[in-house]
């Protein structure tokens, strides 16, 4: 089953966990799935069943809205990265 | 011979950085490197660039006069730069900075006469936007440059960064550069685009270390507004030691001493230069590494551990 890396931000709503798993075969199934199982989740991930604006989501390193959206593929082994939308520096 | 010349300010300097070609970090014959070598600016960043033109546009506008003073909210190098800018021009300038900055900043900052206000460190940059936004609304008295909303900066690097390596090269096929504001990569991608219509703009961004993520929810989060993530064609999560083991490889072949910016940029160019078969991979490399000495990760056992509580770029 795909992981999935929790940010500090959003483990209060998973009892502290840093990591949990969830099923699904693309990167939407995989937080739709992660939301049923994590209800505390979704005002937060999937408002209006939409990923929020401020929330990032890496796959392989990569920001998933670079490649196909929630609609990107995610093999069984593999680890998706949440990660709330932080000013850069400068 | 070469020509005699001189400069009649500092701020006349800003820009028309040297480009260099990596041969040495290339991992293939048919992919050649560049690098855009931004810590050459007078202050050693990119950001005289956008410091320069937020401050020019502001008093050409109208909007910022004698006697009024500069706050800005940043993670040190913009304001280095606006000190600069700020000290030429005669104006006062407070910087919001989170509290877990390289000392180099803050002692460069004083240096040069500016205020600093410090943010809670675990608020990482948003928490420098937050506090920088409440402080100006609070006192009318201070004009904030803003450069994450302000289109001075895309503006100078579209006009200055992207002009300049579009001028340089006969063909560039993909553009590195890190993100912070967008500046650099909306600016400078923009710019390339119109030379290059199948240009890929790359955008190499910081994984933060769990202590400086401390924001109580997600609405917290922050998204540039001259940030259009639309725009970017690859956005690459660089970790802490990854991006410091891409200063070391910089430094080591080609004798090129980055920053740690400098250093994921280098680890993103590299990921995308393995998958090309052929092309020009340009890299803005936003300072040198002078600012980062101080910092204990060089010779930690753990990098990603020794760099885990602070806001490095």
């Amino acid at each position: 089953m795909p992981a999935v890396r929790i940010p500090p931000t959003l483990r209060a709503e998973v009892g502290g966990a840093r990591e949990l798993e969830a099923q699904g075969a693309t990167v939407g199934e995989v937080l739709e799935d992660l939301v049923r199982r994590y209800p505390a989740l979704e005002p937060q991930l999937l408002p209006d069943g939409e990923l929020a604006p401020f929330v990032n989501v890496y796959l392989r390193g990569e920001d998933i809205r670079t490649l196909d959206g929630p609609d990107t593929p995610v093999g069984e082994d593999e680890t998706l990265i949440l990660l709330p939308a932080m000013a850069g520096g400068g | 011979m070469a020509a005699r010349t001189h400069a009649s300010s500092l701020l006349d300097l800003v820009g028309q950085t040297p480009l260099v070609e990596l041969p040495r970090l290339s991992p293939k014959e048919s992919v050649r490197l560049y690098a855009k070598l931004e810590g050459q600016n007078p202050t050693g960043s990119l950001k005289d660039r956008i410091a320069k033109a937020m401050i020019d546009a502001a008093e050409a506008s109208g909007e910022l006069e004698p006697g009024r003073r500069l706050l800005e909210p940043t993670s040190g190098n913009t304001g280095i730069a606006l000190a600069l800018v700020a000290k030429l021009r005669g104006y006062p300038l407070t910087c919001v900075m989170p509290a877990n900055v390289t000392e180099e900043r803050r002692r460069l900052l004083r240096l040069y006469g500016a205020e600093i206000v410090e943010s809670p460190a675990s608020e990482g940059s948003n928490g420098a936007v937050r506090l920088a936004l409440e402080l100006a609304e609070r006192d009318p008295s201070f004009f904030m440059p803003f450069q994450y909303g302000n289109e001075a900066n895309p503006r100078a690097h579209y006009e200055g960064t992207g002009a300049e390596i579009a001028a340089a090269l006969d063909r560039v096929d993909v553009l590195v550069a890190g993100l912070g504001t967008g500046g650099t990569l909306m600016g400078a991608g923009e710019r390339l685009r119109e030379t290059f219509p199948d240009l890929l703009v790359v955008a190499a961004e910081p994984l933060p270390g769990d202590e400086v993520m401390g924001l109580r929810s997600l609405e917290e989060g922050y998204v540039p507004p001259i940030l259009d993530v639309a725009k970017l064609d690859r956005k690459l999560l660089v970790s802490n030691a990854e991006s410091v083991a891409g200063v070391r490889l910089l430094l080591e072949r080609e004798g090129i001493f980055g920053g740690v910016s400098s250093g994921a940029v280098v680890h993103a160019a590299l990921r995308v230069a393995r998958e090309l078969e052929e092309g020009v991979v340009v890299c803005v490399l936003a300072d040198g590494g002078w600012k980062y000495l101080s910092a204990g990760f060089w010779e930690a056992p753990d990098v990603e551990e020794a760099m885990a509580s602070a806001v490095w770029w």
